[in-house]
Parts: C-alpha cells; sequence; structure tokens
C-alpha cells in the first residue's frame, strides 16, 4: 500500500475515533446544565441523581475527545504537510480560534465543573457547567467553519499556489456552513438522546424503576422525538445546498450515473463503477427528481458528467458514498420511529413496553453510526478533492515513508480497539451499578453550601475520582 | 534604523508566543507528568492522593500543548511540516502517551477496584512515554534535527533526562500539595531526580554549542558573553539553593513548601531562555529561519489580535481555577 492511502486511513481511523466523543460532549454538556438548572429551580433530588450519573459518563467521553482530539492536531503536520503549507493562511487562523476561544474554557471550566461541587457556589458551578457546553459548543463551530470551507471555498485567492484570505466573513459564512453546523449539532443532540434512552432503558431492563431513572428515560426519548425531524428537514436542505455546490457528490450518494428528468431515487443497488450502472436496483421511479428538484421533470445530474475526455474520473468513489448516506437515513427513520412510539407509551401509560426497552438498548450506539455515516459520505463525497477545486489529497500528503505510516497506523488502531472497549465495558458498568444504588448524588447535596473539609477528608475508599 | 514594520515583527512575535507557550507546557504539564512517572514508588492510597494533587488541572496543563504545536501550524507552516515528519515516529510516540495518559485518569477511578491496578500502570505506562519521547524530539531538535547514531544517542540521553526533570517538578509540586508521609517520600524523589536533571542541562549546553559553531559564537562572542554569564551563574545558584534547602524540607509549619516549585521553574525557565538564544534566528535550526517560515501577514494579524485579547483572560481564569483548589489536596469527588 502506497503512503497516501495509508495516510488516508490513518487520518480517517483518527478522526473517526475522536468523532465518536465529541458528539457526545456537545449535546450531553448542555444535558447537564438543564439537569442542573432543573434541580436549581425544583430541588427535585432526581435531577440530581441523573446530573452524577451523567457527568461521570461526560467526564469519560472528554476524556477521550481530548487525547484523540490532540493526535489530530500533529497530524495534519505528520502526514498532510501539503494542507497547510497551501491553506494555511486560511486553515491557521480558524484552528488557532479554536484553541483560544474553544478549548481553554473547556478544558479549565471543566475542572471546577467536575470536582469543585462543593469549593465554589451552587450558582458558580452552574456558570461553569455552562462555559463547557459553551466551549464544547463553540469549538464544533469553529472545526466546522474550517471544514465547510474545504468543501464549498470562497473569500480567497491563490498566489504562487498558496491561498491567501481576501474576505473573512465570506470565509467564515461558507455557503455549506449553517447547515453543515445545524446538521451536526443535531447529530450530537440525537446521538445522546437516544445514549441515555438506551442506558435508561438498560437500566430499567434490570429492574431499576427509581424517579431517576424514570426521568432521563423520558428525558432522552422526548429529546429524541423533538430533534429527529428537524434533523430530516435539516438533512433535506444540507442535500439540496450540496447539489448547488458539489453535485457530483449528490450524484454519488444517489447511485444516479445520468444526467435527466424522471430520476429514479434507488432504495436499494449495488453500484458497479467498472460497468457505470447499478446492480439489483430498487428505485421509486421519478423520486430523486421529486426530492431534489421539488418536480417529477427537474433534470437531476449524473456521474457521468464528471468524466474527462481522457477518461479521468472527476468524481469519488461511489460505493461508499452511496451506502453511507443510505445508512445515515436509515438510522435516521429508525430513530423517528422508534422515539415517536416510545414517547407516545410514556404519554398514554407512563411506561415503555418491554420489547421497546430491548430496541432501545442497541439504539444507544446508533447515534455513533448515523454520525461516522454521515462524515463518510461528506468527506469521501469530496474526494479526490482536499479543498474542493483547490487542492487534491494526492498533493498534500507527507514524505514519510509507508512503512512507518503503516507502523503508526498499526499502533493507532490497537490503541483506539482496546479503547472503545473499556470505554463501553465501562459505561455499561456503571449504568448497571447505578442502577442497583438508591441514589446517585451523594447525601448532603441538595444544600451546596455545606462545610466541605470534614466529607472530603473522609475520602472514598480508595476512588480517588468519582 | 528601519521603520517598524508589522511584517517584519509578526514573525518574532509568534516565535516568542509559542516559546512561551511551550516553556508554561513543559512547567505545568511537567508536573502532572512527573506525577505519574513517579506513581508506581508510592502505595494505593498515595496514587489516589497524588492523582488528586493534578486532576483538576491536567486538562487545561496539556491544552498549552496544543496552543504550542497550533501556533507552529499556523504562524509557521513549513517548519511545521519539517519538523514533525523528521520526528514522525517519537510526535506518534507521544500521542499514544499523552491518549494512555489522559484516559487512565477517569478510567482507573470508574472501573472495579481489580482492574484498577492495570490502570495505574498505563497511567504511569503514558506519563513516562510522553515524557521520553518529549526529551527524544529535544534532542534531536537541538542539534539540528540530525537523526544520526550518535545524535541518536544524545537524544535517548536527553529523554532520560526530561523524565527526571518532570518526575523532579512533579515531586515539587508533591511538596507543596501534600503533607506528612507522602510529602516526605516526596522530598527524597526531588533530591534523586536533580541530580540527572542537572546532568541534562549540562549536556544540552555543552553539546549544542559543539555540535554548531554558530552557536558557539554566540556564547562566547564578546560582549555577548558577558551579557549571557547571568543565564548560567543563576542556574547553578538556584541548583545550589534548592539543593541544600531540599535537606531540610519539610520545614516547621510547612513553610517554603512552594519553594522547590518555584526554583525548578525558574531553573527550566532560564534553561529555555538559553536555547531560545541559542537558536534565534532560526525555527529549524540551521535552516529556515524563522522570517523564512511565517505565513502572510495578514493570517498572523488577525490571528495576534484575538490572542492578545483572549490570552490574559485565560490566564486570569486558569489562576482562578488553581486558586480554587488551592491549598492540601484531598481526595477528588464530583461533589
Ligand atoms: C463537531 C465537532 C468536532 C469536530 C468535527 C472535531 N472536533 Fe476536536 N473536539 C471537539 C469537537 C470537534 C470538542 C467537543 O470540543 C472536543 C471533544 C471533547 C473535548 O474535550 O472537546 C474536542 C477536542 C479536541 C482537542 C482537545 C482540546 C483540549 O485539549 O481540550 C483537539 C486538539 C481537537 N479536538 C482537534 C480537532 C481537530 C484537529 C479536528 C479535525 C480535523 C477536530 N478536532 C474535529
Ligand atoms: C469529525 C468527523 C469527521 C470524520 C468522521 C471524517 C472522516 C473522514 C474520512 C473517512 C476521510 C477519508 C476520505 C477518503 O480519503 O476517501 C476524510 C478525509 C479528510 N478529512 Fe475528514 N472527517 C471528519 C471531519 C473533518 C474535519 C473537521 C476536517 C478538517 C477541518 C477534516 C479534514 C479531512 C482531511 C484533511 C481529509 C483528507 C485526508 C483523507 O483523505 O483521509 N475532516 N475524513
Ligand atoms: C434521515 C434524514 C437525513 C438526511 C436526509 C440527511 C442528509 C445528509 C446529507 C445530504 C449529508 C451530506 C452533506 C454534504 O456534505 O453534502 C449529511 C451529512 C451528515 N449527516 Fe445526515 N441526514 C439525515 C439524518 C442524519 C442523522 C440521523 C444523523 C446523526 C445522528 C446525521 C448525521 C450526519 C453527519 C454527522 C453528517 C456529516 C457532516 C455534514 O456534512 O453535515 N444525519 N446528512
Amino acid at each position: 500500500m502506497d503512503v497516501l492511502l495509508l495516510s488516508r486511513i490513518q487520518f480517517a481511523a483518527n478522526i473517526s475515533f475522536h468523532i465518536l466523543f465529541p458528539t457526545i460532549t456537545i449535546a450531553l454538556g448542555w444535558l447537564l446544565l438543564w439537569f442542573r438548572l432543573r434541580f436549581n429551580r425544583t430541588g427535585d433530588q432526581a435531577y440530581m441523581d441523573a446530573y452524577f450519573f451523567w457527568v461521570k459518563v461526560f467526564a469519560l467521553s472528554f476524556a477521550m475527545g481530548v487525547v484523540s482530539g490532540i493526535t489530530m492536531s500533529f497530524q495534519f503536520g505528520t502526514n498532510w504537510p501539503g494542507f497547510m503549507e497551501s491553506v494555511g493562511n486560511i486553515a491557521g487562523p480558524l484552528l488557532a480560534y479554536e484553541v483560544l476561544t474553544a478549548f481553554f474554557l473547556e478544558a479549565v471550566f471543566l475542572g471546577i465543573m467536575l470536582f469543585g461541587f462543593r469549593r465554589v457556589s451552587g450558582r458558580v458551578h452552574t456558570l461553569a457547567t455552562f462555559l463547557v457546553a459553551f466551549g464544547t459548543t463553540m469549538s464544533a463551530f469553529w472545526i466546522l467553519v474550517l471544514n465547510s470551507w474545504m468543501h464549498t471555498p470562497q473569500g480567497f485567492e491563490m498566489r504562487d499556489g498558496v491561498a491567501h484570505a481576501t474576505d473573512w466573513l465570506a470565509i467564515l459564512f461558507n455557503p455549506s456552513m449553517p447547515y453543515r453546523l445545524v446538521h451536526v449539532l443535531l447529530a450530537s443532540g440525537l446521538t445522546v438522546a437516544f445514549l441515555v434512552a438506551g442506558l435508561s432503558a438498560l437500566r430499567w431492563l434490570v429492574g431499576d424503576r427509581g424517579r431517576a431513572n424514570r426521568l432521563t428515560l423520558r428525558t432522552g426519548l422526548t429529546l429524541g422525538a423533538i430533534l429527529i425531524p428537524l434533523q430530516i428537514l435539516a438533512g433535506d436542505m444540507h442535500g439540496l445546498n450540496t447539489l448547488e455546490h458539489q453535485p457530483q457528490k449528490v450524484a454519488a450518494m444517489e447511485g444516479n450515473w445520468e444526467t435527466g428528468p424522471r430520476v429514479p431515487l434507488v432504495l436499494f443497488a449495488i453500484p458497479d463503477e467498472e460497468a457505470r450502472e447499478n446492480r439489483f436496483e430498487i428505485a421509486i421511479p421519478g423520486g430523486a427528481s421529486l426530492i431534489l428538484k421539488h418536480s417529477l421533470d427537474g433534470v437531476v445530474p449524473g456521474l457521468n458528467d464528471f468524466v474527462a475526455e481522457d477518461g479521468t474520473i472527476l468524481h469519488p468513489p461511489v460505493a461508499p458514498v452511496f451506502f453511507a448516506f443510505r445508512i445515515m437515513v436509515g438510522v435516521g427513520f429508525a430513530m423517528l420511529l422508534l422515539s415517536w412510539l416510545g414517547s407516545w407509551m410514556i404519554w398514554r401509560r407512563g411506561e415503555i413496553s418491554r420489547p421497546m426497552a430491548y430496541a432501545l438498548v442497541p439504539m444507544a450506539l446508533s447515534g455513533w453510526v448515523a454520525t461516522l455515516a454521515g462524515w463518510y459520505t461528506t468527506e469521501i463525497g469530496r474526494q479526490p478533492w482536499l479543498v474542493s477545486g483547490v487542492l487534491k489529497t494526492a498533493d498534500a500528503v507527507t514524505t514519510v515513508p509507508a512503512a512507518s505510516v503503516g507502523i503508526t497506523l498499526a499502533a493507532y488502531l490497537l490503541v483506539y480497539a482496546g479503547l472503545i472497549a473499556a470505554y463501553l465495558s465501562v459505561i455499561v458498568a456503571l449504568a448497571l451499578k447505578a442502577a442497583r444504588t438508591p441514589h446517585e448524588a451523594p447525601p448532603g447535596v441538595n444544600d451546596p453550601g455545606i462545610d466541605p473539609s470534614p466529607v472530603m477528608a473522609m475520602g472514598q475508599g480508595g476512588n480517588a475520582r468519582g | 534604523m528601519a521603520e517598524f514594520s508589522w511584517s517584519e515583527w509578526l514573525p518574532y512575535i509568534f516565535a516568542a508566543l509559542m516559546g512561551v507557550s511551550i516553556l508554561v507546557y513543559v512547567i505545568l504539564d511537567g508536573f502532572d507528568l512527573g506525577i505519574g512517572i513517579l506513581s508506581p514508588l508510592a502505595d494505593d492510597a498515595q496514587k489516589d492522593r497524588m492523582v488528586s494533587a493534578i486532576g483538576p488541572f491536567w486538562d487545561a496543563n496539556e491544552t498549552w500543548l496544543v496552543l504550542a504545536v497550533g501556533l507552529l501550524l499556523v504562524a509557521f507552516p513549513v517548519a511545521h511540516g519539517v519538523i514533525l515528519t523528521t520526528l514522525y515516529f517519537p510526535v506518534a510516540v507521544l500521542m499514544i502517551g499523552l491518549i494512555l495518559r489522559g484516559v487512565a485518569f477517569e478510567f482507573r477511578a470508574k472501573v472495579s477496584l481489580a482492574a484498577k491496578p492495570s490502570w495505574n500502570w498505563m497511567f504511569f505506562i503514558g506519563s513516562l512515554l510522553s515524557a521520553l519521547s518529549q526529551g527524544y524530539m529535544l534532542g534531536i531538535y537541538v542539534l539540528g534535527l540530525d537523526t544520526s547514531w550518535p545524535a541518536v544517542g544524545f537524544a535517548l540521553l536527553v529523554a532520560a533526562c526530561l523524565a527526571a526533570a518532570y518526575a523532579a517538578i512533579g515531586a515539587a509540586w508533591l511538596i507543596h500539595k501534600t503533607e506528612g508521609a507522602l510529602q516526605k517520600k516526596a522530598v527524597a524523589w526531588l533530591r534523586s531526580a536533580l541530580g540527572l536533571v542537572a546532568l541534562g542541562m549540562a549536556a544540552i549546553s555543552l553539546a549544542t554549542p559543539l555540535a554548531s559553531s554558530r552557536i558557539l559564537d554566540r556564547w562566547l562572542g564578546f560582549p555577548e558573553s558577558l551579557l549571557l554569564a547571568p543565564l548560567p551563574i543563576l542556574t547553578v545558584l538556584l541548583f545550589a539553593w534548592l539543593w541544600r534547602l531540599s535537606s531540610r524540607l519539610p520545614l516547621q509549619e510547612d513553610r517554603l513548601n512552594w519553594a522547590p516549585f518555584a526554583a525548578l521553574a525558574g531553573i527550566y525557565a532560564l534553561g529555555f531562555a538559553g536555547l531560545a538564544w541559542s537558536f534565534y534566528p532560526y525555527v529549524v535550526p540551521g535552516r529556515i529561519t524563522i522570517v523564512e517560515a511565517a505565513s502572510a501577514t495578514e493570517s498572523l494579524a488577525i490571528i495576534l489580535v484575538g490572542t492578545l485579547f483572549v490570552l490574559p483572560v485565560i490566564t486570569g481564569y486558569s489562576i482562578w481555577a488553581y486558586r480554587i483548589f488551592g491549598g492540601k489536596a484531598v481526595d477528588l469527588r464530583y461533589d
């Protein structure tokens, strides 16, 4: 394998691992703030129990996100030196602002949020929780601005092969940014909604009918039921916007080879790039024209338009984009079904049924699946470009020998596989343990003002961190 | 004298900012990593206490590394590419080290008691790997990114010494944050590590001028040598004072418990200043100067504006967070 392919796999592996955790922490931060605020308002212990359970999941996810994020920032230099050399003038300030306005904020206030409960007033603790949530969202904003700019670049000019910024507002508010930001933030909300619902369903199945668990189950389902229609709408608009700016990507997502009217909506097929056609196609006639152009006669671009005279292929690899897109949308509709049905059960009977609980448990990870599938659609759909129309992925790759990249790739994969396994097993173990403990929040938390010293000095039987 | 011009000054301002963030990183995450390196020497209860002494801080401390790499990336993209591709393997080791260290904090506190010792080991291994790889990179870097065998040998020596330097400042932090038996242990750890620290600093001070006549001239030329003389002299004085003080620690009423940390921070700052002087005006020693590597002026200016506003705020709330968790460390809990 050559260094390009290996570097791509390594980068994809690293960022895929990374995004699993931000997608949890971004929305979970806000959810924790909500629990905290509800507790401030109502004094209801169940909110604090929910807070204290989920803050552990948050802390663990945050740590995973931070360490894998650091790997990401080094990867630009080690594997894609050409990226910074050619678009560094634009990517640089965006990354710098992310560090300055987001990373320090999260990192410093995380300490207070996690361990400051008895050291600062309730108000300051609430503020710290807010600042952490705000910081993660800011960080998503900056990195998504950069990523969106790579898809739909504008506001710059090329001088001697190097991009120079000419209009920062145009760079910040590039055409795909608003859609991507909304879609990714909603994705984060959905990931958390189903994680919360799924783990609560697991606790419910092992017999935990406590108020805190009912609360989180209901919260997760309701959040999911509210967000998923918004997400489907946002996704549709995102796709229409992409059609305008990256038609070849949409053609690959749809598996459509020929430009024309009355293009069918392909539900399933196996795209064959050699033969340039679909095998085993199941399709709704005219569907794609209807969705993308809102008329049966709408002309939808096909992949064959993106083949140069000399036969060079200018569109992305079709099959991965095609399948990744279907996985995302499929999971989206499963989310719709389950969250609405589940919410309806709770609304009608105050309780979910046992089959529903069994269905919700695996859905705990559905957000991860859809998020990864979505990113794969987007990113593979941009190939062969790294920055659309400006820089090819192949031109940015490192000169490090392929063998070196191979070795580090193997090492990263090993570490990541181990960590994911550890993460999942610890989260499940925490949930099962919490299901057996009546209260997650320690006694006395209703009164954040009490003197911390005697309690803190007692320690926690060798458990230094919660 | 030439007119003041932004395009000439910006690269130097950024080199200085980058230098400051590396130094802050070395001192702050240095004590976190050092405590990780020392952790196998402590018993289980003490391990918990040691982790408590850094728990609320390590994440923010590590962020200074992100800032330093970020500044290198954004202000000197060419140098960033050259340095990080040459140091490809040590960077990967550093990444894996930081990953293991960072997640071990969380896992060791959440897994069952039976699994805890393995995460304690991960904490140690991660901290050690991070320190060693950073030292190795420093060694290769000061010799001008030379990767010949003698250079590698030298870099390995620097790696060991940097790990000792982190252990020393970690012990100094423990002297400040703990009491009783653990504090006494920390004093002993500090004294054992100091010898290696001195060796490492001496080795770098000798090797850099020997490896590069340019650097030799910088230090021995006149009048520079007079102006520079305070650097090594102060360093030696601080070392001597710390060595004497540490033989008497802990003092009555725990006086001066912060002094070892301050002294070491001072020593590392002086050493860093010496290095900076040796390499100025290069970012890649002997190959690429600060000006050659800098990115476009407009982009640097836009970052600088933000930095000048935000950095004081970051410093402010970081100090506030340290004060919230001031005093002796107690067992950490989420409430
Ligand atoms: C949509 C969100 C998102 C995306 C696409 C990325 N990140 Fe990220 N990143 C976050 C959202 C985030 C976050 C939510 O802010 C994290 C996760 C957990 C955390 O602590 O902050 C984070 C942490 C994080 C950190 C550690 C910060 C710290 O020390 O506190 C670094 C250095 C990066 N990221 C760098 C990157 C790079 C270089 C990326 C792309 C190539 C990237 N992230 C993609
Ligand atoms: C967070 C979710 C993300 C995921 C899961 C993801 C996934 C991927 C994948 C799978 C590829 C490989 C495409 C291919 O080579 O065929 C890729 C490419 C790339 N992405 Fe992303 N990406 C994400 C976000 C980002 C962001 C935020 C940036 C930068 C700001 C970015 C920069 C790149 C670069 C530089 C490449 C080219 C290297 C390569 O082809 O592997 N990605 N990404
Ligand atoms: C069911 C309806 C959905 C539709 C129609 C839809 C549509 C889209 C489209 C068109 C893209 C590609 C954007 C581009 O780069 O051009 C995309 C990307 C993405 N999707 Fe979806 N999506 C849906 C559901 C979901 C769900 C349920 C999630 C996660 C919980 C999700 C997460 C993502 C992510 C993370 C990306 C990559 C980032 C981006 O480009 O926005 N999507 N989606």
